[in-house]
């Protein structure tokens, strides 16, 4: 992957996110606190701004700018997660530029701050195959559906939608729903070919 | 022996301000720092109020307690980012900050604190 592969993708990112804010807090009003849209669209407009305003011209240093801006800016249990996703990233982008091994460190990053495993339906069941798809060679657009959508039938053990119990199960997590569109405009800006 | 201070977070700033009376009332001479909503004070949690209510309190050694999910996230950020030594509690959190205060004001010792609060473990 390269600069401007990457630069590309977080715009993109950024503009699904926002166009899709709503639906997103819809999702997680069912299940949570219905913010996750909101607090989204707030971190990734904000991310984009610094992107433009820096122009950062190595992978670790747009990782690293990306992430300190979700940390911040943020406000809900996503910031953290995706911030300690992007700082992950930008450390193992120092040293490759290998998308797999990338965003293993994303993936690694997420587990370290929020302590989850795949099937607690969260946004790591988006990760998880994705990332196992990468390393194959086969990933697509109806991959990372697919990944996002299993979390239909979990059960929540982990953030707001925990304290549901049973009463989780039947609807789609929203942090794997965005983490969805991270990797379909992954795909749409040439990252990595379908 | 290292001095003690409290930090609190949670998602919405009443709720931190309101138990830090609380606190204040048995415990006036206690170093106690909170971190409530976020930028906007809107609900949720922001990583730079708690770095703000690390950074301002007098403690050299922080207890900190705090509500739920994100504010757990950020703690660990913040204590990552931080020189001063924090003690993340798991704990409920109005008993658990109470006790810790009242233990702080007595004088009493970290790890007597740390004892006391052991049992009071929910999350
Ligand atoms: N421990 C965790 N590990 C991985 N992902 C998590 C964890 N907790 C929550 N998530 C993801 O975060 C999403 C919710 O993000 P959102 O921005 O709505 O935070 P929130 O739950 O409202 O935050 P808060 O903890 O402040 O209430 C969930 O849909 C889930 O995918
Ligand atoms: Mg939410």
């Amino acid at each position: 992957m390269n600069v401007e592969q990457t630069t590309k993708w977080l715009a993109l990112f950024a503009a699904k996110i926002n166009d899709n804010k709503q639906y997103l807090s819809d999702l997680d009003s069912a299940i949570g606190d219905g913010d996750h849209g909101m607090n989204m669209a707030r971190g990734t407009t904000e991310m984009q701004k610094a992107l433009e305003e820096k122009q950062p011209d190595t992978l670790m240093d747009i990782f690293k700018l990306a992430g300190m801006q979700l940390v911040s800016k943020v406000g809900g249990a996503s910031g953290p997660l995706y911030g300690s996703a992007f700082l992950g990233m930008a450390k193992a982008a120092k040293d490759s530029d290998d998308l797999a091994t990338i965003l293993e460190a994303g993936l690694e990053g997420i587990q370290k701050r929020g302590k989850a495993v795949a099937g607690e339906k969260t946004m790591i069941d988006t990760w998880v195959p994705v990332i196992a798809a990468v390393k194959a060679n086969e990933l697509t657009k109806e991959v990372v559906e697919q990944a996002a959508q299993s979390t239909i039938d979990m059960q929540a053990t982990k953030g707001r939608a925990s304290y549901l119990g049973e009463r989780s199960i039947g609807h789609l997590d929203p942090g794997s729903v965005s983490s969805q569109y991270l990797f379909e405009t992954m795909i749409e800006a040439g990252v990595i070919n379908e | 022996m290292s001095k003690l201070g409290i930090v609190m977070v949670s998602h919405v700033p009443e709720l931190v301000y309101g138990i830090s009376r609380l606190l204040n009332e048995v415990a006036k001479d206690v170093s106690i720092t909170i971190a409530g909503g976020t930028d906007d004070n809107e609900i949720g949690t922001s990583f730079a109020k708690i770095e703000e209510a690390f950074e301002k309190n007098e403690g050299e050694k922080l207890l900190a307690f705090y509500d739920l999910g994100s504010a757990k996230m950020n703690l660990e950020m913040a204590m990552e980012m931080t020189d001063k030594e924090v003690v993340l509690y798991d704990t409920a959190f109005v008993e658990s900050a109470y006790t810790a205060a009242a233990l702080v004001q007595a004088g009493a010792a970290f790890d007597m604190i740390d004892a006391q609060l052991q049992p009071l473990k929910v999350k």
